[in-house]
């Protein structure tokens, strides 16, 4: 069953390469205008479910739509704007040439999709290397015109696939204020990323993925907001100590004089340095600290990185 | 723009992938070398050719020097069709230029059908001039005209479009230089049978013939080679069959409309095949 106010939609979606399971039971939901973060450590099944999204590939079993349209339908991509994580474009065509190849894969009027390669050209800050061919251009500036190809038909929904790899910090940020005009546009976006502070600073909502499945997905704000990382340097803390911690917080590890935990937020805090004095501990420091996203990641994936 | 705007956009872009790369000019430039060398050589030996009495023998004498030049031009437009098509399925797949072609509001057989449309206008222009070179390069040199050249022409066209297709089938299935074996393999094995099949019509074998027969049903592209030398040959050839370039067990009008059809079952099962893969 559709909902339309979704741009993404998928039911136990499922992927198998002979034994083995790629994806297992995605089931996901993105909604219209948000941007949704894919995180999950390497061969998790993050490239595969976004192949499946595109109808790159077909899924071994379950079902999926986007903006209500079964996946893999040609009137959808319509609507659709990708950047694959190991782009290869035709390196002998020159940057102008190579949006009208895919604006033309669109059947866009020519005069349209002269004035779009014109301004994307700008945006993406390549207008002066419009007549170069793609061959002499750095993995960067590859980057950019993938991400112009992208963007040519002022996508509904846009798949980018570590659209940041290969940038410098100057790329990044044109990265994340398209993502921010998009978002603004009403433009639904999934990104997959590592770089996770991209992804902390850009995304409404994160699913993480392992082992081809997804294990939770996060409202990011709200959750950044509330788990708080606690680091302790005590001396005389005991293991009844830490039992006794386990009231207040999880993930405690204790590596010397210095103690880590999760808590869901900072309003415990006096009560665990209450309680830490009252049981004779000596502390030196205490440093409650709010959860990045890459504690969230190994909290969430664990240490193992799915291997 | 409408449904077929995508194929010839995927045509144009082969065919110009083609001259960017220098494929075609490489190759148009050895064929021009190759004519001047065959015109140098057919010259030479127009001479001797001419100082026989016999216009009879003379015009035979042509006509083995003319299929001999149409032998390398099939033989060239056959490598040069697994060459350059080899690569281009299996190799976007394997690069990943392919998905954002295929992630755009395109059908797969869409651009299956623009490459093949792309390579088969390259190589119909590349055999239109090499053929036609050597047919003209006769007719100057000798004023001797090759018979039935256009049916000549048409089935070593027939001949690299049955190629083209197995390659582009190949290219869905395999990887690039696993085709490039498959197709080379094949078209080994429709070679040899190809002589197999000339020498036992010669020396009535039908256990040869048939091992020919079977072979050409496999791949049916060197049959079509010795039907067109079989139409461009003298007729006195014809009538005594004896020739290194064709036999009286010429390939039938049977063989020829099974090329027709084989040639248009690979390029839709290519296409289909391209349209279930994962990419």
């Amino acid at each position: 069953m559709t909902t339309p106010d979704l741009a993404i939609q998928t039911s136990q979606l499922s992927k198998s390469f002979g034994e083995k399971a790629a994806v297992r039971d995605l089931t996901l939901e993105v909604r219209r205008g948000e941007v949704f973060g894919f995180l999950g450590p390497n061969g998790a099944g993050k490239t595969t479910s976004v192949k499946m999204l595109l109808g790159l590939i077909r899924p071994s079993a379950g079902e999926g739509w986007l903006f209500g349209q079964p996946l893999g339908s040609s009137e959808v991509r319509r609507r659709i704007g990708f950047l694959p994580e190991h782009f290869r474009f035709h390196d002998w065509l020159t940057a102008t040439e190579f949006l009208r190849l895919h604006a033309d894969l669109y059947k866009m009027p020519s005069e349209k999709s002269r004035q779009r390669i014109q301004s994307l050209l700008e945006l993406v800050g390549l207008n002066e290397f419009a007549a170069k061919k793609l061959r002499t251009f750095s993995k960067g500036m590859l980057q950019r015109i993938g991400l112009a190809q992208a963007l040519l038909n002022q996508p509904d929904l846009i798949i980018l696939d570590e659209p940041t790899s290969g940038l410098d910090p100057v790329g990044r940020r044109l990265v994340r204020d398209i993502i921010r005009d998009m978002r603004s546009a009403g433009t639904t976006v999934f990104l997959n990323s590592h770089l996770l502070s991209e992804v902390e600073i850009t995304c409404d909502r994160v699913a993480f993925i392992k082992h081809g499945e997804v294990i939770s997905t996060h409202p990011l704000q709200n959750l950044l907001d509330s788990e708080v990382t606690l680091t302790i340097r005590a001396r005389r803390l005991t293991p009844g100590n830490l039992q006794g911690l386990e009231h207040w917080g999880h993930n405690i590890r204790l590596d010397g004089e210095h103690l880590t935990m999760i808590l869901p937020g900072e309003a415990v805090l006096p009560e665990i340095n209450q309680y830490l004095v009252q049981q004779g501990v000596e502390v030196y420091a205490f440093q409650p600290q709010k959860i990045s996203l890459e504690d969230l990641f190994i909290q969430v994936v664990g240490t193992d990185g799915g291997l | 723009m409408g449904l077929n705007s995508i194929v010839a956009v995927i045509a144009r872009l082969t065919f110009r992938e083609a001259a960017r790369r220098w494929v075609l000019w490489v190759a148009l430039g050895l064929g021009v070398l190759f004519l001047i060398i065959y015109a140098i050589g057919l010259s030479e030996m127009s001479k001797d050719i001419q100082t026989t009495r016999s216009s009879l023998l003379a015009a035979e004498m042509n006509n083995f020097f003319l299929l001999a030049g149409m032998y390398v031009v099939n033989f060239l437009a056959s490598i040069m069709t697994v060459l350059t098509s080899v690569d281009t399925l299996s190799g976007e797949i394997a690069s990943g230029t392919i998905h954002t072609m295929v992630s755009k509001p395109v059908r797969r057989w869409e651009i299956l059908l623009g490459k093949w449309l792309g390579f088969a206008g390259m190589l119909s222009l590349y055999l239109l001039l090499m053929a036609g070179g050597v047919a003209g390069v006769g007719y100057l040199v000798s004023g001797y005209l090759l018979p039935n050249l256009l049916q000549g022409w048409s089935l070593m066209w027939l001949s690299i479009m049955v190629l083209l297709g197995l390659s582009l089938l190949g290219g869905t299935v395999l990887s690039t230089l696993a085709n490039g074996v498959f197709v080379f393999g094949l078209f080994g094995v429709a070679f040899m049978g190809g002589w197999i099949e000339q020498f036992g019509a010669f020396l009535n074998n039908q256990g040869a013939v048939n091992v020919g027969i079977i072979t050409s049903l496999i791949l049916p592209s060197e049959a079509m080679w010795r039907r067109a030398a079989f139409e461009m040959q003298s007729p006195l050839v014809g009538v005594f069959g004896v020739s290194p370039f064709s036999s009286n067990s010429s390939p039938s009008l049977f063989m020829v409309a099974y090329a027709a059809l084989y040639a248009l079952g690979v390029l839709w099962l290519a296409m289909h095949r391209f349209g279930r893969r994962d990419l």
